[in-house]
């Protein structure tokens, strides 16, 4: 074309960015990857390709790690944890700090060969990957040099298992490193199959950062790989990002082996769009939403909720908008969309795109051949249609519309997922009013996909749990330094050969929906005392008890509702009318257990009254992200939690775990002390007389492993904590993965409910949710 | 020969005259109210703006050059004099060096416009006669637009007589600033109907209107009076042509189309002095409103020192050097 053919039609031509110094890198690599383990590369091993999607190039070849290999990377990480965990923070902060150097002076290489090797447009890779990568490390150089003065009494967790995905290669790899090194954990990573090369690159810079040996190990592989990680008995945490059926795999697979974990899983984001929004800049808000990395990002706003008014005219402005969105080489600087990752992936868009009812527009732009997928939107599709539902992970945008905001918020949250939402509306009361009503773990107001190394990420429902960024996702990187005692099992007391009885029948019931309940199997068991008098029957709980107690802590969900200083009115009434019959509760203690109770029931109230005063303390925190606007991390309850109470402290126990989740505004389901279940059912009377809402608190008792099951099985809960002697860590880990419910259990070991241990921050982080709200403002 | 899009070239009419002029509507109130636009989304669209539009080599030549042809080429200053005038129009007709225009393949480009004061008219009608380059002349008491209302028409009459085939107007930001919108369009109707035959850009002094709401509806409004370009600002603002301002106004300007049919020129002036802003606007203006708004009757810069840059980047692309000022002629 000459100029003047040009000037007349004003088209855009390529601006290609040069890639002769990916190359050249790549080509000194030319025999190989291998791992990088202790220090240095291996030789390759198993090699197989990766290539670049958009061209189908091989760019290099990298290593297959095996169960061997993997074994080798741990035991380096592990040889290398004792030294760096007892690295003082400031000196790990110099070495986190050197790392987000030496990413910016390298930044335009990492951007270009991210490029190559994922397909995103070198602008995304450029402009937003590798700067936030630098902006991860900075941020967690400054925790790690504050950690020890602002997180006094804990400690890391030892050798982390990573397992990352291709979407975003080197920003999770980011988001997992920088926290895990600043607590002063050691890690294994292992990248994604189709995207290794930059985490490669990471490796091979940050010898020069003066990270010691083996305290970053990278094995490349597969998902058998990333398998044998998760599984190895040296890990003492796993952090995933990648798929929710992986994730519950993974939840499964490690279940019982008492490893931390965290998952940030799929999403279908809710995407709301009101009539009063300014829908030009909502249209635009798409392109950074579902056509961002081609729509291959876990949060994208993939379901566009559209009032119902404006929904036509907006629509044609998003069909006109897409129609301008240029797809191309990933590495030209004149292009909205690159290739999609793999020829695997466009083969799933395809398909379900094909195979989907509504209204199909693609965009009318030109796709280049091969790995491309143009911008699409679904139209007139309903809750029911598949793609409403599942994750497409493609740039495919699915539209419904709505009447009110209650609807909004109704159709928003009808999914398994919750991982992030967009509000579009210029009415500040709306925006604020909406934000905690959607079930997610980010939101953002007028904006979509704003992230910053300082405010939190993550989801809730099936988007996993943790959270990644700010303080909140270092504590998950960190555990209360705590020796570990072996929970001793206790037995209830048998039944004496003469019983002793009583002059009046006592009948302990289950306590449901702020009723007392006959249990629906219709069975009790005798209770005794040491000595062998009959101290009551309790009555044994089933699946279908459990149900229905979960039905009547949902339907009291209003008490999240209730403001944090009722909630502790409710508390300290709780402790005064507990602290009314506290003669009564003491005998009981002590019938139950042979063992003088008085002490138990002071620290009862006084627990109350600290779960009381936390009730209106637990603050969220506006984080000072760098832009003009704020981020909220709320701190919201986490829904109905169900718990498992101590065995050994039959009243203390069951409150210290009723405690922090009513004062957070959850409901709950408790079961009481398996043994000594009588002190539970005498609370429901105090329960009662204190004004605590119906079904608020329920108590369900019977045989803890039957209960446990049916709580973690149940879709419905969203959180099980075990404190019981019984062995059911295991179970209840691998149960959870049905809904990715957050577990918080035993492994066994003991906890002493008369101290600092049976309270505090680790109950609050528990019994809560960090909602991060983008708000950016300005007129 | 002037630089005309090809439609034009068809009809053989000037440039401002390719479309059917925004004849305007009745003031519809309820759109104006209706009218939204969130400053930080706005933003963030033009801050990447940058990173997701990039012309070269060829390319960006072929850009520029169009560039060059939508430039009013403007002195609006006390010491104007028919001498400056006639150099300033030398500089219209021949805006790129002729040996360039050569090398780069070009024939004939000339610039958009010429755009002065009223006193300057004249001598600029002169200069320019068989040119086909419009004269433009600021009006109604530019910049301020606070002399005697019948003063301000007159000065249009005036111009239009000695003339000018565009009349630059500024609008009242007091009436943008009250909300009175009515007394806009009415004062913006009236200014429309005493430009006759002559089109008339609406300068809305946007750093002065503050917010892009208050842009985005001052843009509606004076659409709706007939204006046939909206225009930024004087020049003589604190804060004159910006990235998101241009977002805002060309935003109203396609939902005016959409729901009226009538096509709005836009007007960017004031600080678009480096050719790679241009490039940016050009982009943006493709992109936003696409190529019908890439051509002189529907795209103008206002701006007085962006040629100059502009040239020293065609030479550049030229020979591989980068190029200095004093080897292009002066405007």
């Amino acid at each position: 074309m000459t100029i003047k053919e040009i000037f007349d039609s004003m088209a855009y031509g390529p601006a290609p960015e040069s890639n002769a110094e990916a190359l050249a890198w790549l080509a000194k690599h030319k025999a190989g990857f291998g791992h990088f383990i202790n220090g240095a590369f291996t030789a390759p091993e198993a090699p197989f390709e990766t290539r670049n999607p958009a061209n189908g190039a091989v760019l290099a070849t990298v290593s297959q790690g095996s169960e061997a290999t993997v074994a080798r990377a741990v035991a380096a990480a592990a040889r290398a944890f004792p030294k760096w965990s007892a690295t003082p923070g400031p000196q790990r902060a110099r070495v986190l700090y050197a790392l987000a150097r030496l990413v910016q002076k390298h930044s335009r290489l990492f951007a270009v060969l991210e490029t190559m090797d994922n397909g995103k447009p070198i602008r995304e890779s450029r402009d937003i990957d590798i700067p936030l990568v630098a902006r991860h490390f900075y941020y967690h150089a400054g925790l790690a040099q504050l950690l020890e003065s602002e997180r006094p009494g804990m400690q890391p967790l030892g050798v982390c298992a990573a397992v990352i995905p291709w979407n975003f290669p080197l920003l999770m790899l980011a988001w997992k490193v920088a926290p895990a090194l600043a607590a002063g954990n050691t890690v294994v990573l292992k990248p994604a199959e189709y995207t290794p090369l930059t985490a490669l690159l990471f490796a091979e810079i940050s010898r020069e950062a003066g990270l010691p040996k083996g305290v970053l190990n990278i094995v490349t592989g597969d998902g058998e790989t990333g398998a044998a990680l998760v599984a190895h008995p040296g890990v003492a945490k796993v952090a995933f990002t990648g798929s929710t059926m992986v994730g519950q795999r993974i939840r499964e697979a490690t279940a019982g082996q008492g490893k931390a974990l965290t998952l940030e899983l799929g999403g279908k984001s809710p995407y709301i769009v009101f009539d009063d929004a300014d829908l030009d800049s909502a249209v635009e808000g798409l392109v950074d939403a579902i056509w961002f990395n081609q729509g291959q990002v876990c949060c994208a706003g993939s379901r566009l909720l559209v009032q119902e008014g404006v929904a036509d005219r907006f629509h044609a402005k998003l069909k006109r908008r897409m129609d301008g969105l240029r797809l191309g080489d990933p590495l030209d600087k004149c292009i909205d969309m690159g290739a999609i990752a793999d020829p695997v992936q466009l083969e799933t868009i395809t398909r379900l795109v094909d195979g989907s009812e509504g209204q199909i527009y693609r965009a009318a732009t030109p796709v280049p051949q091969g790995c491309f997928y143009p911008p699409t939107l679904i139209t007139g599709l309903t809750t029911s249609s598949p793609l409403m539902q599942e994750e497409i992970f493609g740039p495919v945008l699915v539209s419904m519309t709505f009447r009110t905001p209650a609807e909004a918020v109704e159709l928003a949250n009808n999914t398994r997922f919750g991982l992030a939402a967009s509000v579009w509306t210029e009415n500040v009361n709306l925006a604020l009013d909406m934000a905690p009503k959607l079930k997610a773990g980010v939101v953002w107001v007028n904006a979509t996909n704003l992230f910053d190394a300082a405010a939190g990420f993550g989801g809730v429902r099936e988007s996993g749990f943790g959270r990644e960024g700010g303080w909140e996702g270092l504590a998950a990187y960190q555990k209360p330094a705590r020796s570990a005692r072996t929970l001793k099992p206790l037995a209830a007391f048998p039944e004496p050969a003469s019983p002793e009885v009583p002059a009046m029948d006592r009948t302990a019931k289950l306590f449901i929906g702020g009723k007392q309940a006959r249990p629906d199997g219709g069975y009790s068991r005798a209770v005794w005392s040491p000595k062998g008098r009959l101290l009551g029957h309790v009555g044994l709980g089933n699946r279908k008890d459990i149900r229905n107690a979960v039905e009547a802590a949902h339907a009291a969900r209003g008490w999240g509702k209730a403001t944090g200083h009722n909630r502790a009115q409710i508390l300290y009434y709780l402790a005064e009318n507990l602290s009314a019959r506290g003669a009564e509760f003491a005998a009981r203690l002590r019938d139950l257990t042979g063992k003088p109770g008085e002490a138990e029931v002071e620290t009862t109230i006084t627990r109350l009254f600290t779960w009381a005063a936390w009730a209106d303390k637990y603050e969220g925190a506006a984080k000072p992200v760098p832009m003009r606007g704020i981020a909220l991390a709320l701190h919201e309850p986490v829904g109905v939690i169900g718990a498992l109470c101590p065995d050994e402290a039959p009243l203390l126990g069951l409150v210290s775990l009723m405690g922090p989740a009513i004062a957070m505004g959850n409901t709950c389901v408790l079961v009481p002390s398996d043994p000594f279940p009588l002190a539970a059912t005498d609370f429901y009377q105090v329960l009662e007389t204190s004004d605590v809402p119906a079904g608020v608190v329920n108590i369900v008792t019977g045989a803890p492993d039957e209960l446990a099951k049916a709580l973690a099985s149940h879709r419905d809960v969203d959180a099980l904590w075990s404190f019981a002697a019984a062995p059911l860590s295991a179970m209840i880990e691998r149960e959870s993965a049905g809904n990715l419910k957050r577990t918080w259990v035993n492994n066994g070991l003991a906890r002493d409910w008369r101290t600092a241990e049976g309270e505090g921050r680790e109950f609050l982080a528990r019994a809560t949710e960090v909602k991060t709200v983008w708000v950016p403002y300005g007129e | 020969m002037t630089t005309l899009s090809p439609e034009t070239a068809a009809t053989g009419l000037l440039p401002q005259l390719a479309h059917a002029r925004n004849p305007g509507m009745a003031l519809d109130l309820d759109w104006v109210a209706g009218v939204q636009a969130n400053t930080s989304a706005i933003e963030r669209r033009c801050a990447t703006l940058g990173g997701r539009r990039s012309v070269k080599k060829d390319w960006q030549a072929a850009w520029l050059l169009k560039a060059i042809s939508l430039i009013d080429l403007t002195t609006l200053s006390g010491d104007d004099t028919p001498g400056r005038v006639e150099r300033l129009c030398a500089k219209a007709r021949q805006p790129v060096r002729p040996d360039m225009l050569a090398a780069l393949g070009m024939t004939g480009l000339t610039v958009g416009a010429v755009c002065v004061y009223h006193d300057m008219v004249e001598t600029a009608v002169r200069c320019l006669e068989g040119s086909n380059i419009p004269v433009a002349a600021v009006s109604t008491g530019f910049p301020a637009g606070l002399s005697p209302w019948r003063l301000r028409l007159a000065e249009i009459g005036e111009s239009v007589k000695a003339g000018a085939k565009e009349i630059d107007i500024v609008i009242s930001r007091r009436h943008v600033l009250t909300g009175n919108w009515q007394a806009l369009y009415d004062e913006m109707r009236e200014m429309r109907a005493a430009c006759g035959e002559a089109h008339v850009k609406a300068i809305l002094a946007t750093g002065e209107l503050q917010t892009l709401r208050n842009v985005a509806r001052a843009s509606l409004v004076c659409m709706m009076a007939g204006a046939d370009f909206i225009k930024t600002s004087t020049g003589k603002e604190a804060v004159n042509a910006t990235l998101p301002v241009t977002l805002t106004m060309i935003r109203a300007i396609r939902d005016y189309q959409d729901r009226t049919g009538h096509k709005v020129g836009y007007k960017p002036a004031g600080g678009i002095s480096k050719a790679k802003d241009a490039l940016l606007y050009l982009a943006l203006m493709k992109d936003e409103l696409g190529a019908p708004w890439l051509q002189p009757d529907l795209m103008r810069f206002g701006a007085s020192s962006l040629l100059g840059d502009i040239e020293r980047q065609l030479e550049h692309h030229l020979t591989g050097a980068y190029s200095a000022g004093y080897r292009h002629a002066l405007a």
